[in-house]
């Protein structure tokens, strides 16, 4: 049973269509990345799947709960990050989280150990007026964790953040993601995706337009695995001709080749045909596909703009 | 429902209504304007007028005063008949003319908490987290409904506490000694002014979650205070006139409509007003 399963929601807001008949599974303890420009649906998806939202039409189950008709029993069981994580300005960090303790039934003495958890502790007795953005996410994490949720439903976590911000919160959300929680994380940034996605929705128009793992989308957009070849000199490569099994994607022009191959089983032959023709080969590196790849490789062949 | 769900749903509401109330504790430019506010009705204006009425014998306008409330007094208390002209004005300006300030001041600090009670929530962001919380609609408007009334019942109480000792310091030498509150004032405190307070914060929470800005809120709750404010005015005056009667049935009308007011306003609540507007991407 997938922890997280919609079937065919549909959420309008007056005339505005903002989810359109989606389909989702996250399985559990897994991560999933709803990949998708601003307006694509993911917040309203994030509040469909705890019940905050009742869909139009459809259905929205979360750890076999109805959301709709069984909100309590699924708001129970997950930790949300909204996307500007608010809190009360003017109480301390720690009477924020002792509210929080208190609706979920978590128990006040968590709160010290789950602020430590995140960097947050040093900072609880400080009015949440006085804090950076990034103290806020932590504390907005630390409250979304205070009840230990077997679901977390992360929207955009790391909007607002300098970088190295948001690389140590990104670095917090892989650590505890592989505790075996089922994690869902809005993004619109797709190196934020970029490794840690088991499965990716990219998001347009209320939709998913494309799902699978990343690796499934990689096979399915990009296709042939590409190899980049370094030699030294430029003019190593002009006796360097085509063979069954590759072509040439790219060259620079200043001795860097980027070819598509059938197989990375072929790279040996290359270099040995390279160096036989005299090249000094400097660097030989395969290309995974990077989601990037994938994300405008899908736009490119879909015709579509994933852009809503 | 039975006792232990009970006793469970009022403590998850109350745990919404106290962390309202802890920041308006926390909030002294909130509450300090309020609390000059009750200082110059509870204690400023009675203070003022009966030390005048106290102090200047003789007057015209004390005289006129005077014969206008004769027969107010006479129909009100047997012990104010028996007063000279000067006691009479005191009793009549403490028991009658200042009565509506027993309502003006709690309505006034109930509709500023209950007028952002929601919208607030929406406006900050923080009912974001509400929205997604297992607390149900029910504990949330209820818990929003008790930070507002406690401020304002609170400033009832400690208004009419202040206001009792006002006009018995001032007007009791005159009057004969300690006079006030009377039976019927106790009966508006008591029975009457806590269901209109009621109706009138059930409603005001009921347009905070309607309305797009705590400003609107604001603008929506003094429209609706200030009928409540000019009803239970008159009503005051037949409470106070009539107390063992008129109070009562005044009362037990009013608490109908509360329940009524409160019944509406749940059912019109629901979970996604507390979700922030114009970011559903």
């Amino acid at each position: 049973m997938p922890a997280i399963s919609l079937s065919r929601v549909t959420k309008t807001f007056g005339p505005k269509l903002a989810v359109d008949e989606l389909s989702l599974e996250v399985s559990e303890g897994s991560i999933a990345v709803l990949l998708g420009p601003n307006g694509a649906g993911k917040t309203t998806t994030v509040r469909l799947i705890t019940g905050a939202l009742r869909p139009d039409s459809g259905s929205v189950h979360v750890a076999g709960f109805n959301a709709s008709t069984q909100g309590g029993e699924v708001r129970s069981r997950c930790g949300v990050v909204p996307p500007k994580p608010a809190m009360y300005e003017r109480l301390t960090g720690r009477e924020n989280l002792r509210f929080a303790a208190d609706v979920f039934g978590a128990g006040r003495k968590t709160i010290e150990g789950t602020a430590e958890k995140f960097g947050i502790a040093h900072a609880l007795d400080t009015n949440v007026g006085g804090y950076s953005t990034g103290m806020r996410t932590r504390l907005a994490l630390t409250r979304a964790f205070l009840h230990d949720p077997e679901i977390l439903l992360l929207d955009e976590p790391t909007a607002g953040l300098d970088p190295e911000s948001a690389r140590t919160v990104l670095s917090l959300i892989m650590r505890l993601a592989t505790e075996g929680r089922t994690v869902v994380l809005c993004t619109h940034l797709l190196h934020e995706a970029e490794g840690v996605a088991d499965r990716v929705a990219m998001m347009a128009a209320g939709q998913a337009r494309i799902v699978g793992s990343p690796e499934e989308l990689a096979n399915r957009f990009i296709g042939t695995p590409r190899v980049v070849i370094d030699v030294a000199k430029p003019e190593n490569l002009n006796g360097f001709g085509t063979m069954d099994g590759f072509e040439i994607e790219a060259d620079n022009g200043r001795g860097r080749l980027t070819l598509r191959l059938d197989s990375l089983d072929l790279v040996p032959d290359i270099v040995d045909r390279l160096v036989a023709s005299g090249a000094k080969v400097r660097r030989v590196e395969p290309l995974g596909a990077t989601l990037e790849d994938v994300y405008f490789e899908a736009q490119r062949q879909t015709k579509e703009p994933i852009h809503g | 429902m039975d006792n232990a769900t009970m006793t469970q749903s009022f403590r998850l509401a109350w745990t919404v209504a106290r962390v309202d109330l802890l920041r308006l504790f926390k909030s002294r430019d909130y509450w300090g304007p309020l609390l000059i506010v009750g200082l110059v009705f509870f204690v400023a204006i009675p203070a003022v007028a009966l030390l005048t009425v106290t102090r200047i014998e003789a007057s015209p306008l004390l005289v006129q005063v005077g014969e206008v409330l004769d027969g107010l007094t006479t129909r009100l208390d047997e012990r104010a008949q028996t007063l000279p002209a000067q006691g009479r004005t005191a009793f009549a300006l403490a028991v009658f003319l200042l009565a509506p300030i027993a309502v003006v001041v709690p309505l006034t600090v109930s509709s500023a908490v209950g007028a952002q009670s929601i919208v607030g929530e929406r406006e900050r962001g923080t009912g974001e987290f509400l929205a997604h919380s297992p607390l149900t609609v029910g504990q949330i408007y209820a818990g929003k409904l008790m930070a507002s009334l406690i401020p304002g019942y609170l400033a009832t109480l400690v208004g009419f506490g202040l206001y009792s000792i006002v006009v018995n310091v001032m007007a009791g030498g005159a009057v004969g000694g300690w006079f006030f509150p009377t039976a019927g004032w106790w009966a508006l405190v008591l029975w009457v002014l806590p269901p209109f307070l009621a109706i009138a914060v059930a409603v005001i929470v009921r347009l905070s979650a309607k309305v797009r800005s705590t400003a609107a809120a604001q603008q929506v709750a003094s429209l609706v205070s200030l009928p409540v404010i000019i009803l239970a005015y008159g009503i005051a005056g037949g409470a106070v006139l009539d107390p063992t009667r008129a109070a009562v049935i005044i009362g037990a009308m009013a608490w109908v409509g509360a329940a009524y007011a409160l019944i509406r306003g749940r059912r019109a609540f629901q979970r996604d007003v507390l979700l922030g507007l114009g970011d559903e991407g």
